[in-house]
């Protein structure tokens, strides 16, 4: 597998990372370096292997259903770069 | 119910999926403690964990494990013992983390079946193909400001199951009776409060057009409906305008549309084409979901009896009509209202339940139904309640009052709030059953009108209703009409 320019330029916006014109070459020669050393272990047969979620033997915790979080909204602003009413607000996201 | 759109180049079907999303009930959010009680202050029930604080971790809430269990259940669903979850990526401003938390290749609940009512008596069985647990996003709000957009993250994280339907509907109506049945069993087994004003329960609709019996067209999916009615407008004005646009020899681009409920017409959102690119992979904070069998078996018991079971049972064992069951049974708390309501007929009268149910439930559902309607009431805070219900026809069975006077009564009950036996005493609408009393005024009655017994007596024998409505009207009503009909009949032939 390995990616060119253009798929470079999509995944940056998708992830909405700036990436300049100049940059998505050597970047995604960087990104094949580390795919094909990723494709290294497809060399492995694990036909009969189940794929490991954990290292080591635990269950996904449960939680009961109680509220317990929650109720500090001034906290919850705090750090947000712009906030009206108790509200987050963003510039406007619909044309 | 084939009902094929006739196009200017022939006839067109059309073929709808729909993605209904319910919102689970439980006190806390999917995976935090965070409160999901609607219409608290903005950002009021927002913990960490619901706004993406860096190193916050989501801890599955286990009552949202079972109430997906269930609904499962409820639809006949297969459950899966093991399921994942993972991360579909994309940005929005309501979307703290950049991904949202749902199940995409391993859900919790596989293939099962429902069957759906349609409006002409005809059923017909709907395909489920999943039901997946997932985080809600919160909400934005474009209309506070001229220039932002606020955001209220309090529903961001509460669980939601998403529920799949297969391509199996072909009409506005069968897309509306599946909705309704979904909501239904969803209420039954108390898993969603289906309530679509608060947004509860909403659908994305996918629709798509082709010529009967072909290969399946491209389709288009409308987002976000809240209302059954313009879930049905959707279908119908889509089919439309798909089939528009092939006749005119253009193509249907499989995109993302939206509703406007002023115009009732669909739109599409400009998009770019990556913006569907979500990126799904298996979410590394939370293991896999497992669950054993026994835990499947022992919600299964708890499940209350389901609206097929019961409206089946209804009309087996009382002998309902198909109609009447079904009205009962589309609420679970109408249901529960008819048979209190029969149960306390039954040890006050001493009939059986196959006697009284047809007339019960015609009281319920013409007489009770009727009065709720006007007074845009539930039947949990009905005025009536099942005990005066019951009385009200006890006294009408027992022949204490007529058939009309207990409609009056019921006026009266739901004005004042008064028991029937209160109204009756009260006001003397007691039924004339003494015969002697009676013969006094059909005597009265035919002496009065000589002309018209001349003409009965003439072979007019429609004037029969004439004397009975006189003597109604000397009794105010009150005249038992059995009686009077026995009593009436051998003194105008005699």
């Amino acid at each position: 597998m390995s990616v060119d320019k253009k798929t470079v330029a999509k995944i940056a916006d998708l992830a909405r990372i700036a990436v300049k014109e100049d940059e998505l070459a050597p970047m995604a020669g960087e990104l094949n370096n580390i795919l094909d050393w990723i494709a290294q272990l497809s060399e492995v047969n694990t036909d009969d292997v189940a794929p490991m979620t954990s290292v080591v033997e635990v269950d996904l915790p449960w939680r009961d259903d109680k509220v317990t979080d929650g109720g500090y909204r001034d906290d919850i602003l705090a750090n947000a770069p712009a906030a009206r009413h108790g509200f987050f607000t963003v510039p406007k996201v619909i044309e | 119910m084939a009902d094929y759109i006739h196009g200017a180049t022939g006839e067109w079907e059309v073929v709808i999926g729909l993605e209904i999303h319910a919102q689970v009930t439980s006190e806390a959010k999917l995976f935090s403690g965070a409160s999901t009680t609607f219409g608290a202050e903005p950002n009021s029930q927002v913990s960490f964990v619901c706004c993406a604080m860096p190193g916050m971790l989501p801890v599955i809430n286990a009552e949202c494990i079972r109430q997906a269990v269930r609904t499962g259940l409820a639809i006949g669903c297969k459950i899966n013992l093991r399921s994942v979850f993972d991360r579909k990526n994309y940005f929005y401003a309501d979307l703290p983390q950049g991904y949202q938390i749902s199940q995409f290749k391993d859900p919790i609940v596989g293939e099962g079946t429902v069957v759906i009512d349609l409006p002409d008596g005809q059923t017909k069985i709907i395909g489920v193909e999943r039901l997946h647990l997932e985080q809600d996003a919160g909400k934005s709000m474009h209309d506070q400001h001229p220039s932002q957009t606020y955001v209220d993250l309090n529903r961001s994280g509460v669980a939601l199951m998403e529920i799949v339907s297969m391509p199996d509907m072909r009409s506005a109506a069968e897309a509306g009776a599946y909705f309704r049945k979904i909501r239904t069993l969803v209420r039954y087994v108390g898993t969603c409060d289906g309530n679509m004003e608060q947004g509860s329960m909403r659908a994305d609709v996918n629709v798509s057009v082709r010529r009967p019996g072909a290969e399946l067209g491209t389709r288009t999916e409308t987002k976000n409906i809240n209302s059954i009615r313009y879930m049905m407008q959707v279908i119908d004005y889509e089919a439309r305008r798909q089939v528009d646009i092939l006749e005119q020899g253009g193509q249907i681009h499989q995109e993302t549309r939206q509703f406007d409920p002023a115009t009732g017409t669909t739109s599409g959102l400009r998009s770019k084409e990556e913006a569907h690119d979500y990126r799904y992979f298996p979410d590394p904070d939370l293991l896999p979901l497992e669950f054993t069998q026994a835990f499947v078996d022992d919600l299964a018991k708890t499940l209350p009896e389901l609206p097929d079971d019961k409206k089946n049972r209804l009309i087996a064992d009382l002998g309902l009509s198909e109609y009447n069951a079904g009205v009962l049974v589309a609420e679970k708390e109408n249901a529960d209202y008819f048979e209190e309501l029969l149960e306390l007929l039954v040890k006050k009268t001493g009939k059986t339940p196959t006697e009284l149910a047809t007339q019960a439930a015609n009281w319920v559902i013409m007489d009770l139904f009727g009065a709720l309607k006007k007074f845009s009431k539930s039947i949990s805070d009905s005025p009536v309640s099942t005990v005066d219900g019951a009385e009200l026809l006890a006294l009408q069975i027992g022949g204490t009052i007529s058939g009309r006077i207990a409609k009056d009564v019921f006026e009266i009950m739901l004005e004042s709030g008064k028991n029937p036996e209160q109204i009756v005493e009260e006001k003397g609408l007691k039924q004339m059953s003494d015969s002697g009393e009676l013969e006094a005024i059909i005597d009265a009655v035919l002496a009065d009108h000589p002309d018209k017994v001349e003409q009965y007596r003439a072979g007019k024998d429609k004037l029969f209703g004439f004397f009975v409505g006189q003597v109604m009207k000397k009794t105010r009503g009150q005249a038992n009409p059995q009686m009077v009909n026995q009593l009436l009949r051998p003194r105008l032939d005699g």
